[in-house]
């Protein structure tokens, strides 16, 4: 089955922290690796993702994919900062130490390649523990950790909802799209622009209507049951605290104390070997 | 000692606001604790209004001017609100599906209770208590797609009884459910109610079925007003389900064809205490001897073959096991079994949606292998349950005219063959309507027109009939049928045994990837290992014919859809 949310179930110490404290652990954890670009910290911090996902019983295949999907986005933008601007390391760390002289601005400089090396780890040690709370969060207590970090109720049950609907809609898509394929509408790329816009329509508009009923269905099954009546709700699927997130609250609390320090001490963002 | 009365209405009316006619009229009604009601009256008389009023949805999601009054447990329920009525009344509607909340059984079970901010550790407890109340423990932690449709059913049954209610709502319960499921559910909402003690109000036009346990009262429903409120046998007597739309039960009908009139005391609304005098009996023998037998129909070449065909999902379901079937021209049958049984994929593979990983399929003694979705459509056209997942255009001739335009059909040639289509559909004086002015079943036949318009050779219907009311379904049938005699061959995918016996000779019975039975109608509902098996219902013709002594139950039942047939035209 399709699902955003790819949970993978297994038993492991990151698998029985709630849902909560994770999505705080991963909030503070991603603030402290995106404001630093202090070079042991970020080192840091990506041994430690690995370490983590290897306790939480994850192997490379579960998430080959998005994993495919990240190396690609961080080829990208390493490509593309080269483009626009290959001398931004040098303006960065106030030197210019040049490698390999290339026409124009494009002379591989070591300044350059560290800044390089930095977005690198900045995306390695952000991009592994989205991809650790998705796979290790029943999508059941998504919207019961979104809730208890002070998102409004309403919200967090949209979003699960949405997570919930999604299979359904997909499916619906496919049916709806090859009854109008048996109506002659063509969905293929030989069409062109508009005629594949025109099909897209007999399609959208069918899906949007049932999924109007969908929705009245829902919003009255949720009523009648009392949805909407305090400010406050529970939640069967949360979990309460353990020690064990308290802890985990606490050091990537510090994690963050510890980059913002680093930060100050150092007068800057950057750590600048060419000093 | 007098009941508690829970629900009262004293001369209540209703208006939509967007409605220039007001929808309930005078209406005075009492329900009183253990009490078990069934609600009963064609499309549009006003019984779902009812059910909106007593559970709060109107006028918090439906607004209207309101008349009279609707008192519930003594207070006025428009104070009340929708939320303070949930605490009294537990609402299951009618989709089983679409009200399934949460992503794990457990979780749509405490949803109330997660609303009413009770701790978790109690809401697990109470869980687990309801759950084995309705017989669920076991499948608590499943999402929704892994459980049946009479699992749904018992969740959002559950779902309700963990506010500890005083009445139970059933707003058509037996819509989407198979034939046996539709009986377990109602054995179940007996049990139910017998062990909690709280009333039940059932809405469903499905009489026969909903009788198949005692029920207390029947109110049935007209044209917003109540015409009759009382016991069911005192009703069964009468002549006033006829003119009011609602089907009787079959065998109330065959008894009064054979010339029984029923009398309340012979207890006529249920199959099991029904007693008959040794004179009745020899009555329905006598007539049934005297009825001709409906004459065979006449054999046709072969149109559709299929041989071994087998089918399994990317996923790994193996919903095809090498099903060899035959259509002959001009056929009109039924596919029937159980959700899952194969019988939608295996239409998907006759329409080219799907490839089977074996078998051969051929039409007119042509391989279809080769033919694409577009090609084969213009043979074979598929009609979706839900018309609302077909229709894309906003005018209904634009919305038949799509497969020709689709096509390259000229303008020229597509006006008339349209404007044929419509008529053929009687939907002619709509034409230049937007489609959204139409009901439901006017929908239904816009999708049917609009892949009519193909000419193909074969239709295929997934469930045509479901949810309409006993005279929508005639006017359906009746134009499926005439389409039928103009040569078009007719396949209908339903879970209802009184189209398949009324309207289709023959019926192919679909369990668990294979045709388990491939007989005539009457056949197939007279043989019980089939019946249990494929989760269908015998009829109570059946039972009706043992009862009366007549050795050949399955004739009994042809002769008696032969004389029905007659009568209602």
């Amino acid at each position: 089955m399709t699902n955003l949310f790819n949970y993978i179930d297994r038993s492991s110490p990151i698998h029985r922290l709630s849902g909560a404290s994770k999505l705080v652990c991963l909030l503070l954890w991603s603030v402290a690796a995106m404001t630093s670009f202090y070079t042991p910290l970020l080192v840091f911090l990506t041994v430690l993702a690995l370490i983590l996902f290897r306790m939480a019983k994850l192997r490379i295949k579960d998430v080959s994919f998005t994993l495919g999907i990240m190396l690609v986005y961080i080829a990208l933008n390493n490509i593309l900062i080269f483009l626009f601007s290959p001398a931004h390391g040098v303006e960065l760390y106030g030197s210019r130490t040049v490698l390999i002289p290339l026409p124009g601005r494009y002379s591989i400089t070591a300044e350059q390649l560290f800044y390089h090396l930095n977005v690198i780890l900045k995306n390695a040690c952000t991009i592994p523990p989205v991809i650790l709370f998705v796979c290790t969060t029943n999508p059941s207590e998504f919207a019961a950790s979104l809730n208890r970090i002070g998102v409004s109720y309403r919200i967090s049950y949209s979003v699960a909802l949405a997570l919930r609907y999604i299979p359904d809609i997909q499916r619906e898509y496919h049916d709806i799209s090859l009854a109008q394929q048996a109506r002659g509408v063509e969905m293929s790329k030989k069409a062109n622009l508009i005629h594949r816009l025109k099909a897209a329509s007999t399609i959208l508009i069918p899906l949007v209507l049932s999924s109007m009923e969908r929705i009245e269905t829902i919003s009255n099954a949720m009523e009648l049951r009392g949805f909407g009546k305090g400010k406050k709700r529970t939640w069967y699927a949360s979990h309460p605290f353990t020690p064990a997130d308290y802890v985990s609250m606490i050091f990537c609390g510090l994690l963050l104390i510890a980059s913002l320090a680093l930060t100050a001490i150092n007068g800057g963002r950057f750590f600048n070997p060419f000093r | 000692m007098e009941k508690e009365t829970l629900i009262a209405f004293r001369d209540f009316g209703f208006q939509y606001t967007a409605q220039a006619e007001p929808t309930l009229y005078n209406i005075n009604l009492d329900i009183h604790r253990g009490e078990k009601v069934l609600i009963a009256g064609p499309s549009g008389c006003g019984k779902s209004t009812i059910a909106h009023c007593v559970n709060g949805l109107i006028p918090a999601s439906y607004p209207g001017k309101i008349t009279g009054s609707l008192t519930v447990k003594g207070e006025d329920a428009v104070k009340q609100g929708l939320f303070g009525l949930s605490k009294t009344v537990g609402t299951v509607l009618q989709d089983s599906d679409g009200q399934f909340i949460g992503l794990t059984v457990a979780e749509d079970i405490a949803f109330a209770l997660e609303n009413d901010c009770v701790a978790r550790d109690k809401m697990h407890e109470i869980v687990e208590k309801t759950a084995d109340l309705v017989d669920i423990r076991r499948v608590l932690g499943h999402a929704p797609h892994e459980i049946s449709g009479g699992q749904k059913q018992r969740v959002s049954l559950a779902g309700v009884m963990v506010n500890q209610v005083d009445v139970l709502l059933f707003d058509e319960p037996l819509a989407n459910l198979d034939p046996a499921t539709g009986k377990q559910a109602i054995e179940l909402i007996d049990e139910i109610q017998k062990r909690t003690g709280c009333a039940v109000i059932i809405i469903e036009h499905r009489l026969e079925d909903v009788l198949h346990r005692h029920v207390d009262r029947v109110v049935v429903m007209g044209d917003g007003r109540i015409l009759y409120d009382g016991d069911p046998d005192t009703m069964l007597c009468s002549s006033l389900l006829q003119r009011s739309g609602i089907r009787e039960p079959l065998y109330v009908t065959a008894l009064k064809y054979a010339g029984v009139s029923p009398t309340p005391d012979m207890h006529p609304s249920s199959l099991d205490k029904l007693s008959l005098t040794q004179a009745q009996k020899d009555q329905v023998l006598n007539w049934f001897s005297r009825q001709p037998s409906p004459a065979p129909d006449e054999v046709t070449p072969l149109i559709l073959e299929a041989k071994g065909i087998d089918f399994t999902y990317e996923g790994g379901h193996h919903a095809l096991k090498g099903i060899d079937m035959s259509i002959r021209k001009g056929e009109m049958i039924s596919i029937v079994g159980t959700n899952g049984a194969g019988k939608s994929t295996f239409s998907k593979v006759v329409c080219g949606f799907e490839q089977p990983q074996s078998g051969s399929l051929t039409l007119n003694g042509e391989d279809l292998t080769a033919f694409s979705i577009k090609e084969r459509a213009d043979k074979i056209g598929y009609v979706m349950q839900n018309p609302n997942q077909m229709i894309s255009k906003t005018m209904i001739f634009d919305e038949v005219a799509l497969g020709l335009r689709n096509r390259g059909v000229s303008e020229e040639e597509i006006r008339p063959r349209v404007e044929e289509t419509l008529k053929i559909c009687g939907l002619y004086p709509f034409r230049n309507w937007p489609v959204s002015a139409l009901s439901y079943g006017q929908k239904k036949r816009v999708t049917i027109a609009s892949i009519l318009v193909l000419r193909p050779e074969i239709m295929i219907l997934d469930e045509p009939t479901a949810g309409q009311d006993f005279r929508h379904y005639t006017d359906i049938m009746e134009f499926l049928r005439a389409l039928n005699r103009q040569g078009v061959t007719i396949v209908l995918i339903t879970h209802d045994m009184h189209l398949m016996l009324e309207y289709t000779p023959r019926a192919v019975v679909f369990h668990d990837g294979k045709v388990i039975c491939d007989a005539s109608a009457a056949q197939v509902l007279n043989s019980p290992e089939i019946v249990t098996q494929a989760h269908l219902k015998e009829t109570s013709l059946y039972h009706l014919a043992l009862q009366c002594g007549i050795g050949s139950p399955e004739e009994f039942t042809r002769r008696f859809i032969a004389r029905d047939q007659e009568v209602r035209k």
